[in-house]
């Protein structure tokens, strides 16, 4: 017994442990706090599984069973199966176009008896796993444009399904392994062009066009200026200014209103410019949607939830009002507070206090995964630890983002804190895989 | 090639780390510099929630209740709790069809929303809550029944002095500076009205926790800062309820108006006005069409005639103008004056009821057999006082006596709206008559015509302050509030011993009350008399002008009577108006002197008991109601014809001569004419209606 319970704790990195039975019982604590009725018996219901808080206990009961099968597999399994694990996870993503079951307007999630389970979700354990087993081959040489595409292909290709299962949120959450990539060496330069392509988007969504088309063309303007001794030398270069110039006219008058027009969901748009604070232009609106729209004959007010949602934290104050004290959580005010608001119930009933030690407490999550990964032999082992840093920090921006007003509403759970079986189970598995890749950083892998 | 972007990692933390800080400087804003938040969460959540208290009770001068609390029911509906509930059974109890069943979960969807519960039936009568009360079970989840606090008159009585409460309107909301919300019940009328921020007690205020569907969820803060209820005061009154009740009883059948005053205090014991109706009437499940019945009614039910009803005094003036000829020293009790039926000191004959020579050979006699032409002369001797210098001065003397005697203006009873009468200064005779007038001109006025109109509760009033020898309080119901303390200050100003006329000396009291009592003993109003009692009274008939159909009609006149007793030390005065009954001593004095003596003898002698019957059972309503009804109703109805078009509302008025009444053989008033034009363009109408009549005959 001492021997094998030796076996699993040997080389366990034990503040990550901690961490996740810390942010854990936050969730456990937070989702408590919104369904708990006043008068139910405390103890009695936690083991019900009746209520949510007590669906939770039990989802973490079988997330600690499955973290516990992963310390007990030999790291090897892992960077063995990687592909395989992509294999059957798109497999599973697969599955769901014939066998999905709607569930508030989402068309990803598989139904099995009285459970629900959502692939896209799972498949991020995949994609990290065959992301790092393929920047870990022997032959590996990632400044090659193949291998980029390669690498950016295995991120992609999932994102795209679930795309077409209109889960956009968590499609996006695959755009997180090209920080992986980043580190592996991506050239700055992409990123940089795709910063700049965002920028500009941005600034097409905030700027009337018009303006924006001239600013654009004044700086095209002034770089050829700047460089007219360069111009004069190499005509070549002019050519491409003023190539580049289309192209960022091209994209601010045509690519961000087809994009929003025609690829996007009505309410994804109303949902991205409700937080820039402003009305969906005319141009932006698919005429599909206008037609709903005023059939139905009553605009939806977009930033209900944002509202509500920040209203909850904002009255939180420093000090908070106090478990199952807040009106705002308690009272269903915020909608879907168990799952993707539940930053508010926390907000609301511990303060600024409760949401900085929050932040805190991922903050040295990130950091102590950095540091795990940093401190590996195994390029497997480190790109699988970014795949798990760009993933949690992906999620907590984008969701701790949403609730304070500063990112779209995207319907992506915090990490260990939301409610649902497996959006947890999920990212214990992506973090257990971690530790016990971690305890075995000695042992040189792939 | 770790070795190579190892530098990333770091590049990789800082990205980290500023995210997370503007993250933490957003929440900074939100929670630590933004106050606003705290504010829309209370408003979201807490819901304020007004706790009505208890009205206050009325008791009578026994300590009687009455005006009292009862507790009725409201039907409640969840609407969105309807679902599986059984809808026709629900139907079948209450009477209803499903149309209007749906109609009203609508109206409760629309005023209160889905998931909150408001009114399905208000009020509802006795039958039906107890028909709904065994089946409540069955309909759980969608209706409930709702407990209401609402005013119960135990004695069916009193409804002019009690007013009643209702919802309060925009201008009184608008008058209260806040103080009152949409939906709050205030005082409308009497008591109720007067003493609103006594009986209503003090409204507590419950901070309730409210969810995003504005279902109640319990107390804010654990009710730190709710504040409690204060129950309203009872007011102690000195009506005398069965008095009261008699007396309504006597009017019953009649227009006109009773106040039974107590001289020592101003107390008033009872005060009618009839018509009148059942003050429960406005407080159950059918208030509403009572209501509107008795404001379309021409009789004008919901006035209290008592306040503001204004007639002319009549000869029941006459002790007044004795007492202020005394005092101005313009004649002596001996003064006489030789009346054969008709005063002809001036252009315009003033008719006298006696004939026979020395029925005004004194003051006193001339009181007891109410002579016209001596209290005419009177008047014009006091007003043409030498003393004074022409007639304006004394008239402006004799108006100030008046004024003293609570004639002319409001004596400030405790009822809303009273009517101040009228006595009018010489400013009006000044402009009607171009500044040429003399006492001629107003003779009438030493006989309680002319333009002189008083209330009843000022006749009453007058007959106090001559049984007092001079003084008066102001009339008023409430004797004391239940746990009265030094910042209740309303009932101050009915503690006040006005002093108006005592500086006429006893002597000169006395003479006028030895009149008054000839009255009863061997003049007008034998019929008055009570044995053992020494009753001061004046009879008092009064000519009787109204309009009718534009012209200005002689009615029957009214009946008047004003009293007091005993003669020493008095203990009740009243004053009695029946409109259009005739001689003063035929129907007003005997309801007086019934009162008088139920009051002071507290029971009536048996040989009277038939009498009260007879009163009671007497009709005395104006024959020219039912006319200024149809005239009224059919106004109206024209009325909503032209905005409606619907001609449902005027058909029974083109179809005369069945429900409508026929009108008073001797007004050759023109019918009204009623111009029907429901198709614009097409036949003429009246020629329609001529050709239905000949049809039928």
């Amino acid at each position: 017994m001492s021997k094998s319970k030796g076996s699993i704790s040997k080389g366990v990195d034990p503040v990550m442990i901690w961490l996740y039975l810390l942010l854990v019982a936050v969730g456990l604590t937070a989702i408590f706090a919104v369904t708990y009725k006043e008068g139910d018996p405390v103890i009695a219901s936690f083991f019900s599984f009746k209520t949510d808080y007590s669906k939770q206990f039990y989802f973490f009961g079988i997330a600690g069973v499955m973290a516990i099968f992963i310390l007990l597999t030999d790291s090897k399994f892992f960077t063995a199966t990687a592909n395989l694990w992509y294999a059957v996870g798109i497999g599973l993503l697969l599955l769901v176009f014939p066998f999905h079951s709607s569930v508030k307007g989402t068309e990803s999630i598989i139904r099995f008896g009285g459970f629900q389970f959502q692939p896209a979700e799972f498949c991020k354990v995949c994609v990290c796993l065959a992301l790092a087993k393929y920047l870990s081959l022997p032959n590996m040489d990632f400044s090659r444009t193949r291998s980029q595409l390669i690498a950016g292909a295995i991120a992609v290709v999932p994102a795209v399904m679930t795309i077409a299962q209109s889960e956009t949120g968590l499609a996006l959450v695959y755009f997180s392994f090209f920080m992986v990539m980043y580190r592996e060496g991506l050239p700055a330069t992409i990123l940089v062009v795709g910063f700049s392509v965002a920028a500009l988007v941005i600034a097409t969504l905030l700027v009337e066009k018009n303006t924006l088309a001239i600013v654009l063309t004044a700086l095209a303007a002034l770089l050829i200026y700047a460089m007219r001794r360069q111009v004069r030398r190499d005509k070549g270069l002019l050519i491409k200014v003023v190539f580049l110039w289309a192209i960022c006219v091209g994209i601010q008058r045509f690519a961000v209103p087809t994009l929003f027009k025609h690829v996007f969901h009505g309410y994804q748009v109303e949902r991205i410019f409700s937080t820039i604070g402003k009305d969906v232009p005319e141009e932006y609106i698919n005429p599909k949607d206008r037609a709903s729209e005023s059939a139905t004959g009553k605009k939806k007010d977009v930033d209900y939830n944002v509202k509500q949602s920040k209203i909850a934290i904002g009255s939180g104050g420093v000090l908070g009002k106090g478990l199952l004290q807040g009106t705002q959580t308690r009272y269903d005010f915020v909608p879907e507070q168990r799952t993707d608001f539940i930053f508010c119930t926390i907000g609301e009933g511990f303060g600024f206090i409760g949401t900085s030690v929050l932040l805190l407490i991922y903050l040295l999550l990130l950091f102590r995964i950095i540091f795990i990964a940093e401190r590996q032999r195994s390029v497997f082992s480190r790109c699988y630890a970014y795949g798990v840093a760009a993933v949690i920090f992906f999620h907590i921006t984008i969701n701790v983002g949403m609730t304070v007003g500063l990112a779209p509403v995207i319907g992506i759970p915090l990490p260990f804190i939301s409610y649902g079986g497996t959006a947890l189970i999920t990212f214990t598995i992506l973090l257990f895989i971690l530790i016990r890749l971690d305890a075995d950083r000695q042992m040189v892998l792939r | 090639m770790s070795v190579f972007n190892g530098s990333r990692s770091y590049i990789i933390r800082i990205i980290f780390l500023a995210i997370f800080l503007v993250l933490l400087l957003q929440l900074l804003n939100l929670q630590v510099f933004s106050s606003k938040y705290r504010a829309d969460a209370i408003d979201n959540a807490v819901f304020r929630k007004v706790v009505y208290p208890p009205r206050g009770i009325i008791f009578d001068r026994n300590n009687k209740a009455i005006l009292n609390n009862t507790l009725m029911y409201d039907l409640m509906v969840t609407p969105s709790a309807l679902k599986g509930v059984d809808t026709s059974y629900m139907c079948q109890l209450l009477g209803i069809d499903t149309a209007e069943f749906n109609k009203r979960v609508i109206e409760a969807v629309v005023r209160n929303g889905r998931f909150r519960s408001s009114a399905f039936e208000e009020l509802l009568s006795p039958e039906k809550y107890a028909r709904l009360e065994e089946n409540m079970w069955r309909f759980n989840a969608g209706f409930y029944l709702q407990q209401r606090p609402v005013r119960l008159y135990p004695f069916n009585a009193a409804a002019h002095i009690m007013g009643y409460v209702g919802e309060a309107d925009s201008g009184i909301i608008a008058r209260s500076d806040g103080f009152y919300r949409p939906g709050d019940y205030v005082g409308r009328s009497g008591l109720e009205a007067y003493y609103e921020r006594t009986l209503m007690g003090q409204r507590g205020v419950q901070f309730v926790i409210k969810d995003n569907k504005n279902r109640l969820q319990g107390s804010f803060e654990n009710g730190l800062l709710d504040t409690a209820a204060v129950a309203g005061r009872g007011l102690r009154t000195y009506i005398d309820i069965e008095i009261q009740q008699l007396a309504e009883k006597l009017m019953r059948n009649k227009v006109g108006s009773i106040v039974v005053l107590e001289p020592k205090t101003g107390g008033i014991i009872a005060m009618v006005s009839a018509p009148d109706y059942n003050p429960n009437d406005l407080t159950g499940y059918n208030k509403k069409k009572n209501y509107s019945k008795l404001v379309l009614d021409v009789a004008a039910p919901l006035l209290n005639r008592a306040i503001k009803g204004r007639y002319p005094a009549g000869s029941t003036y006459k002790p007044l103008g004795a007492l202020i000829a005394l005092d101005e020293g313009v004649i002596t009790p001996r003064s006489g004056i030789g009346c054969s039926g008709v005063y002809y000191g001036c252009n315009r004959p003033v008719r006298c009821t006696e004939k026979w020579a020395g029925h005004a050979a004194n003051l006193r006699l001339a009181i007891a057999h109410s002579c016209n032409s001596f209290f005419s002369n009177t008047y014009r001797l006091t007003v043409d006082n030498p003393r004074l210098g022409g007639v304006k001065k004394g008239y402006a003397k004799w108006q100030e006596y008046v004024n003293a005697f609570g004639l002319g203006n409001r004596l400030g009873v405790d009822l809303p709206s009273e009517d101040p009468g009228n006595i009018p200064d010489t400013n009006v005779y000044n402009k009607d008559y171009r500044g040429s007038w003399n006492s001629c001109t107003n003779v009438t006025l030493g006989i309680g015509q002319d333009k002189m109109l008083v209330t009843p509760v000022q006749m009453a009033n007058a007959m106090c302050i001559v049984a007092n020898k001079g003084y008066f309080y102001a009339p008023h119901f409430v004797k004391s509030i239940d746990n009265e303390s030094a910042d209740d200050t309303v009932l101050n100003k009915f503690r006040r011993k006005h002093e108006v006329l005592t500086h006429i000396p006893d002597t000169v009291y006395e003479v006028v009350h030895s009149g008054m009592q000839d009255v009863v003993d061997v003049g007008t109003a034998r019929a008055a008399a009570i044995p053992g009692i020494k009753i001061c009274a004046k009879t008092g008939t009064a000519e009787n002008f109204r309009i009718i159909d534009k012209r200005r009609v002689q009615l029957k006149d009214n009946s008047l009577f004003a009293c007091f007793a005993p003669r020493e030390n008095p203990r009740i005065a009243i004053a009695v108006v029946v409109e259009n009954a005739g001689y003063g001593a035929t129907w007003a004095a005997p309801i007086a002197s019934l009162l008088m003596e139920k009051y002071l003898t507290d029971s009536i002698r048996a040989e009277r008991l038939p009498e009260i019957e007879r009163i009671a059972a007497a009709n005395l309503m104006p024959s020219y109601l039912p006319r200024l009804q149809y005239i009224a109703d059919s106004t109206r109805a024209r009325f909503y014809f032209d905005l409606t078009k619907d001609s449902n509302y005027i058909r029974k008025f083109i179809r005369r001569g069945g429900s409508a009444p026929a009108p008073k053989p001797d007004s050759s008033a023109p019918r009204p004419r009623l111009v029907y034009n429901r198709f614009p363009d097409a036949v003429e109408p009246e020629r329609t209606i001529a050709l239905k009549k000949k049809g039928a005959a």
